[in-house]
């Protein structure tokens, strides 16, 4: 097996990202835009998104219909994500297949068609996803923490988007929004399996090379001031459990804090999952929030999260209670969690059990060939590769200092917001025996 | 894509490649060694589940194998997931309506802890009180959360229809009063139901075979306990006579669910594969098959609607899902009887029938990539008999399927007219 990474860049500007593996024969493509719901302004809300579904309508070589059949038909897998710093799309096929999703990607970056009905028939599809979400009480709740937290940055909407710019937006704005953002030099292709990298090289210059560069002048995007003060809100909706919502402002993912962060979390309340496919998640009962409220029966459940982004997002943790417990005692419990972290120092072991989970999941993460394209190209948005091949180093190389530094400022009351979500149980309408 | 195919092949696990042998006490044990890994997963099943159930303690199972990770005999709660999680490794236990499940996985240096904590949890549990009551809360606030899922309720009653007076009809995790009855007790007789007797262990990663069968063979050949248990007898479950439509009212949803369907094909029904096969062009092929064509790309009604075949050991059922919004349910529905019509009314195109055949063909080996992957197979193999030829022969078994056979197949399970149709959600 080779593990080396090979990376170029095509003259127009597209960055690659090759790595060889020959366990399975297959191959993993992944073509990566700058575009997410950071680049969004008001009225635009959810175009990145509604563009990536889009894509998967078709140009005049590949018709929508035909586009689905062609990579579906040779046993491919394929499908696309829309995040707040990226729109990604993938193709995972057999090795001799490639020259497929190679010729697909590059015509998509360019040629798609954008039809006005496809458009309307899209806008309702999109429309009904957003109000899946909207029956959740968790979604609900975030995109209420989001809106609190971000009053400047375009982190303060969720990637679905909003109703009224959903219905509000028109086919030509669609276009013009895929046009300045599916350019060569805001793309990064990141390709892992079983080829020649001599070989795929050449395919990749023949299929991408001739797209024209544009000038891609970068979006200034407008940056958050330092919160001053703790937000709070409580939401009423539907549901039958209480829960809680804690979201302090991060650091972005480029930074030396983030790793100092990880172990936090870690620590807190379990590892967050590193990758999005074959990684897993490790259970995270012996994590220091869990043993201060689930298992004191405070709450039934607590989870972290943290994300890496281009620009400083949010590390959340999320409290799940039962619809009577107290919430305020909830809260209590979680402060002094947190109080201890600011007044003690974190035992030597507890950052060593850290990093032991972390190695646990790259390894984990490492026996799927789609999961190592996709980290190829996820950490090249917001740093570089390296940041995911020394994702291990970077945890070792916390020191209790760091950590002291990070949580004065980071678990500062001032730094977060809280939102409460307390259900209006509806009676006689429950499923019972 | 005859090369590729090839190529795929050689990659597959085969009757050479997976080790399969039986301890005295009944277990089955096939075993992978997947060296180019760094892990390894173990997947087991025993037969014991929620048929056991009494009504009025639904969810005993399903609360019996989620107190196995609560303390055993040597180790506490704590000392368990102290063991596991400071290397990063996974343990859980699940009940279904006929089995109980268990999934492990550790980095290779751990997986004799790890599989010593399988043989510990499973055999000698003590159920301390303080986690009965612990686990009952958290039970009862998933049931709760549960009561305002579209897709749950709508799923739930499906099974309350379709399969009337089985132990199918009831949920595994029983209902909030059911939950509230059971006591330590209960748990206890119902551990008492676990038995080696037809138990399946899997496990796929990097260990060498040799080493695997002495760590499995020195801990599970000791489980011999002394109760014989009794084989279950299961009531014969009829296809329905006429259509049934039901909407499950839940105030404040932005989202309707639609669960429609039928019986199907058990696993090992001479249907299986034609009926699988031509669900996979109906309801799957692509973002969806006809169904998402018709739904969601021609229509624009949903974000996804799509068939599915559940099949079980011994019966089965053949599902149609959407997600709407409530003022396009009965649209939805319409669509959905429509294209099961047309599916039924001739046989498929060669075209659309090639396109499925090599999708399945072409995707097999991604299913097989990780040791969790490889591990399922390898249980499913000896749970429905399938042979350890069963990858090298998939593609010929999936090629040799002719229009005819799969429209007979279908005709067999499919009516329009008799079909049990749920929806979930606000009131439109």
């Amino acid at each position: 097996m080779q593990n080396d990474i090979n990376t170029f860049q095509l003259s127009n500007g597209i960055r690659v990202l090759l790595k060889e593996i020959h366990t399975t024969p297959i191959i993993s493509q992944w073509i990566w835009y700058r575009v997410g719901s950071r680049n969004e302004k008001r009225g635009f809300r959810g175009i990145s998104h509604w563009v990536e579904h889009l894509q998967f309508k078709g140009t005049e070589k590949y018709p929508g219909e035909q586009l689905d059949q062609t990579i579906s038909r040779v046993g491919g897998m394929w499908n696309a994500m829309t995040h707040l710093d990226w729109t990604t799309y993938y193709e995972t096929l057999p090795a001799g297949e490639i020259d497929l999703a190679l010729d697909l990607e590059a015509d998509r970056m360019q040629n798609s068609i954008f039809d006005e009905e496809e458009i309307n028939a899209e806008r309702t599809v999109v429309m009904s996803e957003l109000e899946g979400n909207e029956n959740e009480p968790l979604f609900r709740l975030n995109s209420a923490i989001q809106a609190e937290a971000f009053h400047v940055h375009p982190y303060d909407h969720d990637v679905i988007g909003t109703l009224e710019d959903l219905q509000a937006m028109t086919r030509d704005q669609l276009f013009a929004y895929y046009r300045s953002h599916y350019q060569p030099a805001n793309a990064i292709l990141s390709i892992a399996g079983d080829f020649d990298t001599a070989i795929l090289t050449r395919k990749i210059e023949h299929y991408f090379s001739p797209i024209p560069t544009q000038s891609n002048t970068p979006e200034e995007i407008p940056q958050e001031p330092v919160q001053k003060q703790e937000k709070r809100f409580e939401i009423k909706g539907p549901g039958d459990a209480l829960y809680i919502q804690i979201a302090y402002r991060a650091p972005c993912a480029d930074s030396r804090e983030f790793f100092t962060l990880s172990v936090l979390d870690s620590l807190l309340a379990g590892p967050s999952p590193l990758a999005m496919f074959g990684g897993g998640s490790i259970s995270n009962r012996t994590s220091r929030l869990y043993q201060a409220l689930v298992e004191k029966d405070i709450t039934v459940s607590v989870n972290g999260d943290i994300q890496a982004t281009i620009d400083p997002f949010l590390h959340t943790f999320i409290l799940t209670l039962n619809p009577n417990a107290d919430s305020q005692k909830a809260l209590q419990v979680f402060d002094e969690e947190i109080k201890k972290i600011q007044q003690e120092e974190i035992p030597a072991e507890e950052i060593e059990r850290a990093i032991q989970q972390a190695e646990a999941m790259f390894a984990y993460g490492s026996e799927n060939i789609t999961n190592q394209a996709f980290w190829m190209g996820y950490s090249s948005i917001f740093a570089d590769y390296n940041w995911y091949e020394s994702y291990i180093q970077s945890l070792l190389a916390v020191t209790s200092s760091d950590i002291q530094t990070l949580v004065q400022n980071h678990f500062a009351v001032q730094n977060r917001t809280v939102g409460i979500y307390f259900p209006t149980r509806e009676e006689g309408h429950h499923a019972e025996k | 894509m005859q090369k590729n195919n090839r190529a795929l092949q050689n990659h597959l696990p085969d009757a050479r490649t997976i080790q399969r042998f039986r301890l005295q006490n009944g277990i089955t044990v096939l075993v992978y060694s997947n060296m180019e890994s760094k892990s390894l997963t173990i997947i087991g099943m025993l037969d014991s589940g929620s048929f056991r159930d009494q009504p009025d303690k639904l969810g005993t199972a399903n609360f019996t194998a989620s107190m196995l990770m609560r303390g055993n005999e040597q180790l506490s709660f704590q000392e368990i997931n102290h063991k596991l999680e400071s290397v990063g490794a996974n343990l859980s236990f699940s009940a279904g309506t006929k089995n109980t499940w268990f999934q492990g996985r550790s980095l290779v240096k751990d997986f004799s802890m790890l599989l010593s904590l399988v043989f510990d949890n499973l055999t000698k549990p003590v159920f301390p009180e303080e986690y009965i009551s612990r686990l009952r809360n958290q039970l009862l606030t998933s049931l709760l959360i549960r009561d305002q899922d579209t897709q749950e309720r709508a799923a739930l009653e499906f099974d309350t229809v379709l399969f009337k007076g089985h132990p199918y009809a009831m949920p595994v995790d029983g209902y909030p009063d059911t939950i509230a009855r059971i006591k330590r007790e209960d748990l206890i007789k119902h551990h008492n139901t676990y038995h080696p007797h037809n138990a399946i262990l899997a496990i796929s990663g990097a260990l060498p075979f040799q080493e695997i069968e002495t760590l499995v063979r020195t801990l599970f050949e000791r489980w011999n306990p002394a109760s014989e248990i009794s084989e279950p007898v299961y009531p014969k479950i009829e296809p329905l006579p006429a259509q049934t439509r039901t909407h499950i009212p839940i105030e404040g949803k932005s989202q309707s669910d639609i669960q429609m369907g039928t019986l199907g094909p058990s696993r090992i029904s001479p249907d299986y594969y034609a009926a699988f096969l031509g669900n996979h062009v109906l309801g799957q092929f692509g973002l969806y098959g006809r169904i998402g064509k018709s739904v969601r790309n021609k229509a624009g009604l949903a974000y996804y609607a799509f068939s599915s075949l559940n099949a079980l050991p011994d019966t089965g059922s053949w599902e149609f899902n959407a997600g709407v919004n409530p003022a396009n349910v009965d649209k939805t529905i319409a669509l959905i009887i429509e294209e099961i019509a047309r599916y039924l009314n001739k046989p498929l195109q060669d075209e659309e029938l090639e396109n499925s055949k090599s999708h399945l063909i072409g995707k097999l080996p991604m299913s097989l990539e990780s040791n969790a992957g490889i591990a399922n197979a390898l249980l499913s193999i000896e749970r429905f008999n399938l042979g350890l030829d069963y990858f090298q022969n998939y593609a010929e078994r999936i090629q040799s399927i002719t229009p005819a056979q799969i429209l007979e197949a279908s005709r067999r399970y499919l009516d329009p007219q008799k079909l049990v149709i749920i929806s979930a959600g606000a009131e439109a």
